[in-house]
């Protein structure tokens, strides 16, 4: 038995690069697969509500919009919307995510108030940053490419056209459509302008 | 403390009166079920809207009606009638913070969005003061306003508009 081992162990010394590649193959498809498992865990919507920062408030929320339910069963959930599909950005998002975890620890949001309180400063980060993606994550599914106007509303029809010709983006429009809108009224006029709000 | 026994004596003494009074009337009224004929049912050349299925049994449920898509104004059919919702109005959330309504309907908004202005009179709160905002009182749109399906009325009506609003 040692006998066969030590063999074993020749076999390998003569064959380094051999050993080392299949090493390296292996392994590299252990950690990879580990990280991209790890990462799909932490996009599910479960994680996510999985505080309850995210659970008793923005998630009661978005619960009554048609990204959540409808007729047809499709739904859009947490990370479908708020972290990008693409490798690149994905990563960038989750690195950033690290603030939100500090946040987490200080307790930033961790009552109905303090979050209330926060929900302006929170939505125009949101705002801001579907904006300088030109929407992405809406476009994941709603291309404007392929809309066919004939088929939308007397309302939406125009609206759309009128907007896409203006260089707007999904977001210029459709704010709180999946969590409540919060209380604009003390908005200046810039932001106003901004956020293209009345 | 006498007065207050004296009360709670002649109180409670009412109580028992109603009671009783009740009870008897209860036990007098005729109870339907299932296999009750349809005269017991009526009371009085009153029928309800449940129609003649009686108490104990399951009524039946109501087809769901879907919203109609988007359509033109709907004419109104009484003077100062609060004009119906001609579109579909699923997540235009009305909170305290914000009112979806008025991204079209606000008189910043409303040429623009090719929609009806808010009524002048939504400006005034209950004491006649005009107000830059929305009045409290007019602020929860859906209170008056309702979007509209396509049902036929459940009791008959004969209700014309008048004839100014017809004309159009």
């Amino acid at each position: 038995m040692i006998m066969l081992f030590k063999k074993f162990l020749a076999f390998l010394k003569r064959r380094a690069v051999f050993t080392v590649l299949t090493l390296g193959f292996i392994g590299g498809i252990v950690f990879w697969g580990g990280f991209n498992t790890a990462m799909e865990a932490t996009n599910t919507e479960q994680f996510c509500i999985g505080c309850h920062e995210m659970e008793s408030t923005v998630y009661q929320e978005y619960r009554n919009t048609i990204h959540y339910q409808n007729r047809t069963g499709v739904r859009a959930s947490c990370p479908d919307c708020h972290v990008p599909k693409a490798w690149g950005p994905k990563m960038v998002r989750k690195i950033q995510a690290s603030n939100e975890l500090f946040h987490k620890a200080l307790g930033s949001i961790n009552t109905p108030e303090k979050f209330e309180e926060k929900r302006m400063y929170l939505a125009k980060r949101e705002w801001k940053r579907m904006k300088k993606t030109d929407s992405v994550e809406c476009r994941n599914c709603h291309e404007f490419g392929s809309m066919d106007y004939t088929l939308q509303s007397r309302r939406a029809a125009p609206q759309h056209m009128t907007g896409f010709d203006e260089g707007k983006t999904c977001i210029d429009c459709h704010k709180g459509i999946a969590h409540q809108m919060p209380d604009t009224s003390s908005l200046t006029d810039e932001e106003r302008k901004e956020f293209n709000l009345q | 403390m006498k007065i207050t026994s004296k009360k709670t004596v002649l109180s409670s003494v009412l109580i028992g009166l109603g009671l009783l009074v009740s009870s008897v009337y209860v036990a007098e009224t005729p109870i339907p079920n299932s296999t009750a004929q349809k005269s017991d049912i009526e009371f009085n050349g009153v029928k309800s809207l449940r129609g003649e299925t009686a108490i104990p049994d399951a009524d039946k449920s109501a087809s769901i009606k879907r919203l109609q898509p988007d359509i033109e104004p709907i004419a109104r059919n009484y003077f100062q009638q609060p004009p119906m919702i001609p579109h579909r109005i699923r997540e235009y959330k009305i909170t305290l913070q914000y009112n979806k309504c008025m991204t079209c309907h606000s008189w910043d908004a409303y040429k623009k969005a090719k929609a009806t202005k808010v009524s002048q009179t939504h400006f005034t709160d209950r004491d006649g003061n005009a107000q830059s905002t929305l009045a409290a009182r007019r602020y929860f749109c859906t209170q008056c306003h309702a979007p509209q399906v396509d049902a036929e009325p459940l009791v008959e009506n004969a209700f014309a508009p008048v004839h100014e609003l017809e004309k159009k």
